[in-house]
């Protein structure tokens, strides 16, 4: 049913998707709650209407939108090089893994690759930060059920990882450490030993983990069989990652289309059964212990060389070569100053960040700046089948559902 | 006939030669225990954060004053000195109950638990009792009292015409219903073996062994119903702050909130007193040689190692979903707790027989 607007009221007022909608059916007796931007366990600025009987969620709209940072936008007025800061924001909580997509696609579309370090590299970065975009999930996801305390465990080992980003880049969240061609820099020479001494001592904290809230009696019947959604149902919403694979549908990009040497690791996809909140759960506590596994092949392995391309389109010239080349010192500045210019054409390059499927389509006009990006943002997706999960839940679980599809605000807006 | 002599007469009071109270001594006992419970509440808000503190690998307060101790001052203060900010559409009268209403009666049940062993004949020959009022039912009296603080909840989450105060009030009146029952059924235990309401009766009776030992289930299943009564985590469904911001008190400010908290702590005080009461030999030493401590300091120390469990499982445990609740409540402990009453009358019967 069309909705009448006030005179005077302009159109482009109202938001749209919410007041569009058809009218909601008052006679049952529902009431309307307005859950969020500003509430605690929204994950950020997400807005939800709900329908209420009692405290069973009939109907859930949610809103998005109180993010919006014009990111895609924006990366049409900068140098390819200039965009990976961007995508450090976008997914805060795993910037290594979103600069990782973009750098792949720009380098796709360059025709290069990157050296096998820098490769292996890219992958330890990646599987840290989903390390630790797990553990903080880890901790919110008891923090929605009412457990405080694993919250702040979780976070000591978080810090951690955010120590090692620290190390490598000077930066302890948004690193811009993975850059079109390869690395910022080589790692310090302290690297290995203490990323060695996470991929050691992680596995007794995430048994600690386990012991608190896996086996948790109340936490178990908090999850079990709440939020359900079928294969099928995840695969029409378009979910990926963990909440796809809870539902038992192994799909996972490292292993279907495998980039930067995923193929030289051996893992294991975890999937679930049920698809409910508690499979959600136990794949992603798996993951952290296959990320671990991957972090640490990948640290034995790690080939020496340079950790950039040699290919002088997109690298600099070294500075010895500046110092005696009045060619390479104009490359140098040109690259600063205009950065490389891709072919024209268009790539679609997909990372499997820790909330799923997260893919760069990048279209080249063949000058300096990206013509359009459009980011396939997994927890866009992800949020998409909320409604239809949490129809005829408790409002208690619909916030343990939001914690387990483990959106991140940046992500869904952009 | 003097309203006073009245009461005594018709056999409120119970005790040897003169019963009642001068008027002076009570008043001394009332402003000790409101004080001292209004104190003690203020610093146990100290206590669970240092507690939760240890628990989560931190410090907790420990910039005001030494350990932080002077922190729940600052507190109080900040809460005295912030704008009473209310809804424009509350109800104005029930608004303000409310929050009066959480601490009334959480001060009030404490009234009848004697803190220590009665003094015979003290002075001018009248028994000092260590409770301000003697009651022979002060069992029931707790019971009836301690269900009043329901109403705050309630009436403060309905007065103030918000939707998240309204579902916090909603379940709180649910829960209460669904545990007062197995509450009140788990002490019956204790009052059969007894035969009596009288609090300092009860807690002589324990002399040869607590009645923890005695009634195990009792004292688990009134623990647990406690816990929830007093909106303490895993129960704390009326003000959970991931589902409803803050349930029943979203909307208040100022000193009004500070009533509910002080109302809250001052709960836990007093459900921990009742359980030492009934369960763990209130004032009575662990063992007799240690006799020469001062009864009150056994009562306080059993209370604080209750509230400090409190606290832990708090720190511990998720929170339960509304409708796990009522069934633990309807479906177990209730059940339970007519199974100890049968087995304990059962028992006592044979004995007798």
């Amino acid at each position: 049913m069309p909705i009448t607007l006030p005179p005077g009221t302009a159109p482009g007022l109202l938001t749209p998707g919410i007041d569009s909608v058809e009218a909601v059916d008052l006679g049952g007796g529902t009431m309307e709650l307005n859950m969020g931007p500003q509430h605690p366990s929204t994950h950020g600025v997400l807005r939800l209407l709900l329908d209420l009987d009692g405290e069973v969620v009939r109907q859930c709209r949610p809103d998005i939108g109180f993010l919006h940072t014009g990111f895609e936008k924006s990366f049409e007025s900068h140098t390819y090089q200039q965009c990976i800061p961007y995508t450090d924001r976008m997914d805060y909580l795993g910037p290594p893994i979103n600069n990782l997509g973009f750098a792949l696609a720009a380098e796709r579309l360059l025709g290069i690759d990157v050296p096998l370090r820098a490769q292996y590299l890219r992958v330890i970065m990646a599987e840290l930060a989903r390390i630790g975009s797990h553990l903080l999930w880890f901790g919110t996801t008891a923090l929605d059920v009412g457990a405080m305390t694993p919250f702040v465990y979780s976070w000591r080992e978080r810090e951690r990882i955010l120590d090692i980003n620290e190390l490598v880049s000077g930066v302890r969240m948004h690193t811009s450490f993975i850059r079109v061609g390869g690395l910022l820099a080589d790692v310090p020479d302290d690297f290995y030993a203490i990323a060695q001494s996470v991929v050691d001592t992680f596995p007794k904290a995430i048994d600690e983990y386990e012991v608190l809230i896996s086996g948790n009696p109340i936490f178990r019947e908090r999850t079990r069989n709440i939020g359900a959604i079928s294969a099928a149902d995840a695969l029409n919403y378009g979910m990926t990652g963990p909440c796809l694979r809870g539902s038992g549908v192994p799909y996972d990009v490292r292993k279907q289309q495998p980039y930067s040497s995923y193929d030289h690791f051996d893992f294991d996809i975890p999937v679930g059964v049920r698809g409910d909140i508690y499979d959600r759960y136990l794949c992603r506590m798996q993951e952290l212990r296959e990320s671990l596994k991957i972090v640490d092949q990948a640290l034995n392995n790690l080939p020496s060389g340079p950790v950039n391309t040699p290919d002088r389109r997109v690298a600099a010239p070294p500075r010895n070569e500046i110092n005696t080349s009045m060619e390479s010192l104009i490359r140098h500045f040109k690259l600063s100053t205009e950065g490389f210019r891709p072919p024209k054409g268009q790539v679609y390059q997909a990372v499997e960040s820790p909330r799923g499927e997260l893919g760069f389509y990048i279209v080249s006009d063949g000058s300096n700046r990206p013509y359009r990006v459009k980011v396939r943002a997994p927890s866009f997706s992800n949020l998409t089948a909320l409604p239809h999960m949490v129809k005829g839940e408790l409002l208690a679980d619909l916030v343990a559902v939001i914690g387990s599809i483990d959106i991140v605000l940046g992500d869904v807006d952009r | 006939m003097k309203a006073s002599q009245y009461l005594l007469d018709s056999g409120l009071r119970v005790g040897n030669g003169v019963a009642a109270d001068p008027v002076l001594v009570f008043a001394v006992k009332a402003a000790i225990v409101v004080l001292g419970l209004t104190l003690a509440a203020a610093f146990l808000t100290w206590a669970e954060r240092k507690v939760a503190g240890r628990i989560q690998l931190r410090y907790g307060p420990n910039r005001v004053g030494p350990y932080g101790l002077f922190q729940p001052i600052a507190d109080v203060l900040k809460l005295l000195f912030k704008e009473n900010l209310a809804p424009a559409t509350r109800d104005k009268l029930l608004f303000l109950v409310g929050p009066s209403l959480a601490v009334g009666t959480a001060i009030l049940a404490f009234a009848v638990i004697p803190l220590s062993a009665v003094n015979h004949g003290i002075g001018a020959g009248y028994d000092l009792h260590w409770d301000i009022s003697h009651l022979n039912i002060g069992l029931l009296f707790i019971l009836a009292v301690t269900s009043l603080g329901a109403y705050s909840i309630f009436l403060g989450g309905w007065s103030a015409n918000s939707k998240y105060s309204l579902l916090g009030g909603l379940r709180s009146t649910a829960q209460l219903i669904s545990y007062e029952m197995a509450v009140s059924f788990s002490l019956i235990g204790v009052v059969i073996l007894t035969g009596s309401l009288d609090l300092e009766k009860i807690v002589t009776q324990q002399n040869h062994a607590w009645f923890v030992v005695m009634q195990p289930l009792a004292f688990l299943l009134y623990f647990t119903g406690a816990l929830a009564e007093t909106n303490r985590a895993p129960f704390d469904l009326p003000e959970a702050e991931q589902e409803l911001v803050a349930g029943y008190h979203t909307e208040y400010s100022s000193l009004r909130f500070g009533l509910y908290f002080l109302g809250e702590y001052v709960n836990v005080i007093t459900v921990c007193a009742i359980a030492t009461t009934l369960f763990l030999g209130g004032w009575l030493p662990i063992v007799p040689f240690l006799s020469f401590i001062p009864g009150v300091l056994w009562f306080i120390g059993k209370v604080a190692v209750l509230i400090l469990v409190v606290m832990w499982i708090r720190w511990t445990l998720p929170r339960l979903r509304y409708d796990r609740l009522m069934s633990l409540g309807w479906k177990v402990l209730l059940p339970l707790g007519l199974l100890n009453i049968v087995i304990t009358g059962a028992v006592v019967a044979f004995q007798a027989a």
